[in-house]
């Protein structure tokens, strides 16, 4: 009753201020806001409300500075400093009275203070420091709403190296009798998760125990916590699989109270939270997937109601169903869902239908048939949105046959639109089908300058680096050669048009080729019509500055016959006294290059267009400068990735309108270097790539959201294909048996089942037989001869092995399985190098050597065709070298590994042989470690008649690495007075349980557990065993083994954000760098599938990919030591930097 | 993920703004008035999410507001959609005229959204639960 009391007088002030909008002012308490926001509403000039709230501050100003300004009008003058920020405006004197407010003021004053607090500040401010005290005080209130806003304000920003200070208080929440206590307790605790999570680390069962609770608000907020970890690491999160799904079966069967239900709906935001879960935790595992089949059906049965959220629910649940590994007879429920959302006349529902089709046409393009009609409805919807969603959908079912008309649709789109954002992202598009699919030479040039033109400066530089490094890479054949040639037709009359409305990247492109290629047509056209056309753009307005270098570098290539230098003279007249130095200098290059034809003639070899240029591109020729530069004094140099000390702001909402970030373009650097750099754009960001390579190549990838060559093949039409096909395929679907309903003589009976009820009429089926031509009717396509793969030609080269001229052996294991390029890679690098490097006598090419310089980093090629750069840097001598040695990483084909087989053995701890007497050991795997990871059952030794056998099994709990070694009594005797005794010294091993174990019974298995630790870090550690026993009637026995651990098995993954990364890096002395060759799949990105393959190989913790750089984090256990590492792209050449906080 | 929440008038005057992620205060206004025209020119019959820069915007209007929600493009717009409306029937339950009360009101609407979103994320859907500490507060003050 007094609730309602409470609500009507909390309403009154409104209610006054909303019924006499005149009054407002004078009968609301908050006077002065009204005023205020009745002031602005009124203006209609953005100049007026400038000096109103100029006026506002000021008096704000006044009132927090007097001495007799009340608590309860400092709240109100709070709200008004609220609301003077919401329109933009700073009142950062403000800052310090609300941080004062919440320490001072009582309940609600407090809590608006921290809230003004929490409007104001950022999580990386000072002030924040401020309110620790104030946040401890009232944790330990006894007053509940306090504990609660403090809990409050904490879960939505805390100074990161303040927590210590707070956490034990907030961990006793978790068992606050309150609930609302609890399940602010764990946002908190999630909040500390997302900005330090080592802080948390130790509290992780606590998580478990708030995943039990017994009230569903503190379950459903330990599901945050849930989602971020299994997201992040879904393998050691595989037991909770089966809470997951009996909590959602209960939530969908309504077990809720009835205030959770939102429109009879259970807990819809709960629902869907849980199938989130559930799609990382049934990914790509089937034994996991099994167990959720039935909750899945389930919600995609209750969700029947013709409700908004319902709809909300099946997308999620369908999302998820086509995640985890397959079941047929719920993929087709869920595709009927889907059906039914594309073709719902609610335009809300139809957009996510698309977003839904577009995300399973990914496995399964078939998908996309029974919905022609409707998708070519989409594609003419008048709401771009829809027609925007509808041209992504068409973009993955790209495939070569459908692909001039998808990308027709985009270019019309593109002509339509005037949103940049849309244009960056669609034009990429186009250039990323063109350069895949292309049917001919003729369509690939004219589609380019379609991007060209209408992707204008915005577009990202990448666009036209590749494309032009496509036409200047391959070899010299009748292909290249005719593809070249059309280019410069092309050009050449696009010249001869009007150039005013031609955006100046694709002019420069246009002056490159001609520059480059002219001569392919001088036969049949007089020398001097290009150095004409080219001498007509230095003439127009519209020209920028950099286009004209572009041109005068083209014309320094073309001045060959006499017409075109009486040419050069003219412009080099103009040029040469030109206020802008870049051009002033080309154009005296021309001047003098143009008069002397040996000199020309040695500096731009006609024929040295297509011969690599040897560049150091180490600049290793400054080595002395640089070491006596640092001799004299000078700070080592550091890439600008280092020295962003900030990361985190790079992920806040980016306002800067498209803007490149990167200072190296295109242009810029070439204008540098022309000269030398005649033979292909190739060098360009080379050249670039020694500086800001990490910056750069981001953009590069940004363009491309999609790679299609990386989409894994799952799906087929008949369900889920086997992992061996051959993924290097286009994403269309495999070869298949020819179904005569999907063919494409039969499309449009195939779609009269729309709702529609209209005959779709002649256009639209001829788009739609065209449009999904190449789905479900491969066969008979591949029949009739048509090659099913563009031409080789247009290829996007993998990203990778960007030629350096240093790595050009290095293309040839592409092809090499996934496994056998991990555990190459593995070998080759990292920690089982010393026994490779000592064991496999491969001889070591070079010595470590130890240099001052940090990160300028320089390539021998000692004419090894196989080794490509050897690097070895040590740079603090730390007592021990993780890379030691082994200078010829990551360059040996797999052919070519020189493997100890005891090594490779350790990489695959299963011996076939093994296998059978796995199973029954798992068994005797005690309970607590199930479900953790381990490695597989090592035999140690066994007697003569197997009567008694050993194995080792390792466990990797999250902090500690647990040994079991299973004693495995195979005769009817038992065994008696049983010591086993584990000796090394560089570990300290301690028993948990199972031993001193006296004796085993015949036939049963006993096991021994051992929490081993490294007391001093190395590579590789022998551990060696003695048991000893005696049978009945024997006499004392004993068993000798040995073991071997390696450093891998004591790192685990170090979860920390990319901010904090940045620390790190920063803070950590110890570095070591290497070269390293990326693992190769055909599924993945080099760079993914490397971190991948660290991260199951080695505990790390991928903490972000950021462009081309990758970075990882691990720890060792119970040790000092915290290494970051970080796989960046350099020069061709991919560079793992170890970074250590302890030693290296 | 959730990136800001914004509620604005008709005349695409900012009445309400949370951010998630940073965003400097000066670049606040030109955002929100990109987002608002964006929204604002939508017709009726088109769908009630957008396409902006790099992520989303879901929208909805009541009477005279529109409230505004950006969002990264792997979050589920209806369900945002309907988060909203929630939303709206907690402020409808606990202040009597919606629209206007907002104005006047911001520091309690901003209190009920700090029980509902959390650094991106929906942490309380349940009216009941998402009202109680405001009540509790509205209650001590009373006391006072």
């Amino acid at each position: 009753m007094s609730d309602v009391v409470e609500k009507t007088l909390s309403a009154l002030p409104s209610l006054l201020s909303l019924d006499s909008q005149a009054g407002a002012g004078k009968l609301s308490p908050s006077s002065k806001l009204g005023n205020l926001i009745k002031g602005i509403t009124e203006l209609t000039s953005k100049h007026e409300e400038e000096k109103l709230i100029k006026k506002e501050l000021e008096s704000i100003k006044e009132q927090v500075a007097s001495p007799n300004t009340t608590m309860r009008q400092m709240k109100e003058i709070m709200v008004r400093a609220i609301y003077c920020e919401m329109l933009g405006y700073q009142a950062s004197f403000s800052y310090i009275h609300a941080i004062k407010l919440a320490q001072q003021g009582s309940v609600l004053e407090k809590r608006v203070g921290y809230l003004a607090v929490s409007l104001f500040l950022n999580e990386t401010d000072e002030f924040l420091l401020l309110l620790v005290n104030t946040v401890l005080k009232d944790l330990q209130s006894t007053n509940l709403i306090e504990v609660c806003m403090a809990l409050t304000v904490v879960s939505q920003m805390f100074p990161k190296d303040m927590i210590p200070a707070i956490l034990p208080v907030v961990e006793e929440k978790l068992t606050h009798p309150k609930e609302i206590i609890r399940r602010k307790a764990v946002l908190a605790l999630y909040k500390f998760y997302l900005i330090a999570p080592n802080q948390v680390q130790h509290i992780h069962s606590k998580f478990r125990k708030a995943l039990c609770d017994k009230d569903p608000g503190v379950m459903t907020a330990s599901l945050h916590i849930y989602l971020q970890l299994i997201k992040e690491n879904p393998e050691s999160y595989k037991d909770l699989t089966g809470s997951m799904v009996t909590i959602l079966r209960q939530v969908v069967g309504g077990k809720l109270p009835l205030d959770f239900n939102y429109h009879s709906v259970p807990a819809p935001w709960l629902q869907i939270q849980l199938l989130r879960i559930l799609a990382y935790l049934g990914k790509e595992d089937q034994g996991t997937s099994e167990m959720m089949y039935d909750v899945l059906e389930e919600s995609l049965r209750r969700a029947e109601m013709n409700h908004n959220i319902t709809y909300a629910i099946l997308f999620e649940c369908v999302k998820t169903i086509y995640t985890v590994h397959p079941k047929s007879q719920l993929l087709e429920k869920a595709a009927e869902c889907i059906g039914n959302f594309v073709l719902s006349p609610k335009i809300n529902l139809k957009y996510l239908g698309l977003k839904a089709l577009t995300y399973v046409v990914q496995q399964d393009a078939n998908l996309a048939l029974p919905h022609q009609m409707t998708i070519i409805e989409c594609l003419d919807h008048s709401d771009v949105i829809i027609k925007r969603e509808t041209l992504e959908l068409l973009f993955r079912i790209t495939n070569a046959q459908n692909v001039t008309v998808i990308v027709e649709k985009m270019l019309e789109f593109l002509r339509l639109t005037c949103d940049d954002y849309s244009t960056i992202d669609l034009v990429g598009k186009v250039a990323e089908l063109a350069e895949k699919y292309a049917p001919d030479n003729v369509w690939f040039i004219q589609t380019m300058n379609s991007v060209f033109s209408l992707g204008g400066d915005v577009m990202q530089p990448d666009i036209p680096n590749n494309f032009l490094r496509l036409l200047a890479e391959g070899v010299d054949n009748v292909e290249d050669r005719q593809l070249r040639l059309f280019a410069v037709d092309s050009y050449v009359s696009l010249l001869q048009g009007v150039t005013a409305k031609l955006p100046q990247r694709f002019l420069q492109v246009i002056s490159w080729v001609l520059g480059e290629y002219s001569y392919l047509r001088e036969e049949e056209s007089d020398p001097g019509s290009v150095m004409r056309l080219l001498a007509r753009l230095l003439d127009q307005r519209h020209t920028s500055t950099e286009t004209r270098s572009w041109v005068l570098g083209a014309m320094t290539k073309l001045c060959s016959s006499p017409v075109s230098v009486a040419l050069a003279r003219d412009v080099c007249e103009r040029y040469s006294g030109s206020l802008n130095t870049v051009l002033r200098q080309k154009a005296q290059e021309l001047m003098i290059l143009s008069q002397d034809t040996k000199l020309r003639a040695r500096v731009l070899p006609a024929e040295g267009r297509l011969e690599s240029l040897e560049v150091d591109s180490s600049l290793s020729f400054l080595d002395g400068y640089v070491s006596e530069a640092l001799a004299a004094g000078a700070a080592p140099y550091k890439s600008p990735h280092q020295r962003q000390e900030d990361l985190v702001q790079e992920k806040a909402l980016s306002l800067e309108p498209y803007g490149l970030s990167l200072p190296v373009s295109l242009s810029s650097c070439s204008i540098t270097d022309r000269l030398t750099d005649r033979r292909s754009p190739t060098l360009l960001s080379m050249s670039s790539g020694l500086s800001g390579n990490s910056t750069e190549l981001s953009h590069q990838e940004g363009s491309t959201t999609l790679k299609l060559e990386g989409v894994k093949r799952v799906w087929g039409k008949d369900g889920y294909l086997a992992q061996q096909q051959s993924a290097g395929e286009t994403p269309t679907p495999l070869v298949e048996l020819p179904n005569p309903l999907l063919s494409p003589q039969s499309p449009p009976s195939q779609t009269q089942k729309p709702s529609s009820g209209l005959e779709p009429d002649q256009e639209k089926r001829q788009l739609a037989s065209s449009l999904f031509v190449g789905l479900g009717s491969h066969n008979s396509v591949c029949l009739m001869g048509r090659a099913e793969t563009a031409p080789r030609h247009f290829r996007r080269k993998p990203r990778g092995e960007s030629s350096s001229g240093a790595s050009e052996g290095s293309s040839n294991s592409s092809h090499s399985s996934r496994s056998a390029a991990v555990d190459n890679l593995l070998l080759s690098n990292l920690l089982d190098s010393t026994t490779v490097a000592s064991e496999g006598g491969a001889a070591t090419t070079t010595t470590p050597q130890q240099t001052s310089q940090r990160t300028l980093d320089h390539t021998t090629s000692n004419g090894n065709p196989h080794v490509e750069g050897t690097e070895q840097r040590v740079e603090a001598g730390g007592p021990l070298s993780l890379i030691r040695g082994n200078g010829m990483v990551a360059v040996v084909p797999p052919t070519h590994t020189q493997t100890d087989p005891q090594t490779q053995q350790d990489l695959h701890p299963a011996p076939a042989l093994e296998r059978p007497r796995d199973l029954p050991l798992a068994s005797h795997l005690p309970a607590e470690l199930s479900g953790l990871a381990r490695s597989e059952f090592t035999p140690l030794c066994s007697d003569q008649d197997s009567s008694l056998a050993l194995s080792a099994c390792r466990v990797y709990k999250e902090d500690a690495l647990v040994l079991l070694v299973f004693i495995s009594n195979n005769n009817d005797s038992a065994l008696h007075q049983m010591v086993l005794q584990l000796t090394c010294k560089e570990l300290e091993i301690s028993c948990i349980s199972g031993s001193p174990l006296k004796e085993v019974k015949g036939h049963s298995v006993s096991v021994c557990l051992h929490t081993v630790v490294m007391k001093r870090a190395s590579v590789q550690v022998e551990l060696a065993g003695l048991l000893s026993y005696q049978r009945p009637l024997g006499q004392p026995q004993a068993a000798q083994f040995s073991l071997s651990l390696s450093l891998k098995h004591f790192l685990r993954p170090l979860t920390v954000s990319t901010g904090d990364y940045g620390k790190m890096w920063l803070s950590f002395s110890h570095d070591l760098k290497q070269n390293l060759r990326l693992v190769t799949t055909e599924h993945q990105e080099p760079l993914t599938a490397t971190l991948d393959a660290l991260k199951g190989k080695l505990h790390l913790h991928v903490v972000d990919i950021i462009g081309s750089e990758g970075i990882v984090a691990c720890r060792l256990l119970q040790g000092p030591g915290q290494w970051i590492w970080s796989v960046v792209a350099g020069c061709g050449q991919w560079r793992l930097v170890v970074v250590s906080g302890g030693w290296l | 993920m959730i990136k800001f929440l914004l509620m604005v008038n008709k005349q695409g005057q900012t009445r309400l703004s949370k951010y998630y992620e940073q965003v400097d205060i000066e670049k606040r206004p030109s955002l929100e008035t990109d987002v608002v025209k964006r929204c604002l020119s939508r017709k009726k019959e088109e769908c009630s999410f957008v396409e902006y820069k790099d992520f989303r915007l879901v929208y909805r209007q009541y009477a005279a507001l529109f409230i505004v929600v950006g969002i990264s493009d792997t979050e589920n717009e209806l369900s945002i959609y309907e988060l909203v409306h929630n939303f709206v029937e907690v402020l409808d339950k606990y202040f009597s005229r919606v629209v206007s009360s907002i104005m006047f009101n911001l520091d309690k609407v901003h209190i009920i959204i700090d029980e509902i979103i959390q650094n991106g994320h929906i942490v309380e859907t349940n009216k009941n639960r998402i009202l109680a500490p405001l009540l509790a507060l509205d209650k001590m003050a009373e006391a006072h």
